[in-house]
């Protein structure tokens, strides 16, 4: 004779369970993640190095990398920087609301998904500290690249202690206020 | 020609920073934010059995082409398309960096304080390696930068990313204003 168990998950169940697949750790306290189920041979990923270099250059000719425009920003000295972020969002939320309204696919006939954002105090304190970062080298994370790209190679010891406060966040995660 | 030289107003930059937006999401569903390339480059070279870095990052490999593309993209500009007037900054700003040392005024990055033999320095040690620090773990903290919630969030109306972009200002108002000046002064 069989024993079926039925199974009733018990809160410590439930707390074992977070996160646990692999898209919620990819997607823990992330933006930008892919949201992709489907697998594609590498080279498919060339089309965002297009992006990319659209975006690189638009980063340098529009000052946007600049250490003296994101000065002007935060002494409010110049509109400049408040334009494109603004300009970019207006183009960003229009864009988005059409993907929405017209329940727009990718090229690849997946439906394009949206998921909500929690909070987390993070996003203030780790917000300060971010912005105390961006005003000190003139960039976020962005622009380091860039900076580098135009040929500034010390940005690169920039970019190496970024690695490097990413990877100590990581390392104190778990006993920083969420 | 020479309007792709001279810089760029911010209603063109602005225009297509946002169109990044829907073009990942419509080339494979990839939601725009650069910081994360921070935390993939940590579980791809030293995840040290830390959880946060414990995933399958390769699944986010399509954002490392994307910030090459921003390297080489920065590249082709600096080569093809350099400005060739004297970079215009605010006078009051061009004073204030004056007085501390500061007078090369172009390119990217003011060369006096961000060069190799300034890593040395306390200002230069402060600026680069503190400041690069900070923005590594503000953004992951955070959860995002300025592509990933001011610009990605905010296109979707999320509450969390005004707070952050909220507080990345904040940090930089306070920054820039208050303690910058006595970095700068070292």
């Amino acid at each position: 004779m069989s024993v079926v168990k039925n199974f009733q998950p018990t809160v410590a169940d439930s707390a074992a369970l977070i996160p646990e697949t692999d898209y919620e750790v990819r997607s823990l306290d992330a933006m930008c993640t892919n949201e992709s189920q489907l697998e594609h041979p590498w080279w498919h990923n060339f089309k965002y190095v297009a992006v990319g270099i659209f975006f690189g250059i638009t980063f340098v000719k529009a000052e946007i990398i600049s250490w003296y425009r994101i000065q002007e920003m935060f002494r409010l000295q110049s509109f400049h920087m408040y334009g494109v972020i603004g300009t970019a969002v207006v183009v960003g939320a229009l864009s988005v609301f059409l993907i929405k309204k017209f329940k727009a696919k990718s090229i690849y006939g997946e439906e394009i998904i949206f998921y909500p954002k929690k909070f987390s105090k993070g996003q203030i304190y780790g917000g300060l500290m971010f912005g105390f970062g961006w005003a000190m080298t003139g960039a976020c994370p962005g622009p380091l690249f860039a900076q580098i790209g135009t040929g500034a190679l010390v940005i690169v010891a920039t970019l190496v202690s970024a690695i490097a406060g990413t990877w100590v966040y990581g390392y104190f995660r778990e006993r920083l206020p969420h | 020609m020479e309007i792709l030289t001279q810089p760029w107003p911010w209603w063109a930059a602005g225009i297509i920073i946002g169109l990044t937006v829907p073009a990942l999401l419509l080339l494979g569903n990839k939601h725009f934010g650069i910081s994360s390339n921070l935390r993939h480059i940590c579980a791809a070279c030293f995840p040290a059995n830390i959880k946060f870095f414990k995933y399958d990052w390769k699944k986010e490999s399509w954002n490392f082409f994307f910030v090459v593309g921003i390297v080489a993209g920065a590249a082709i500009a600096t080569v093809f398309l350099t400005n060739p007037d004297p970079v215009q900054i605010h006078p009051d700003l061009a004073r204030d960096l004056a007085a501390n040392g500061i007078t090369h005024i172009d390119g990217m990055v003011p060369t006096d304080l961000f060069n190799w033999e300034s890593l040395l320095t306390l200002r230069g040690f402060i600026l680069i390696v503190i400041g690069g620090f900070l923005v590594g773990f503000g953004t992951r903290y955070a959860g995002g930068c300025t592509s990933g919630h001011a610009i990605m969030g905010l296109s979707n109306l999320q509450l969390p990313s005004l707070i952050a972009t909220i507080s990345f200002m904040a940090g930089g108002f306070l920054m820039a204003n208050l303690i910058l000046p006595h970095i700068l002064a070292l």
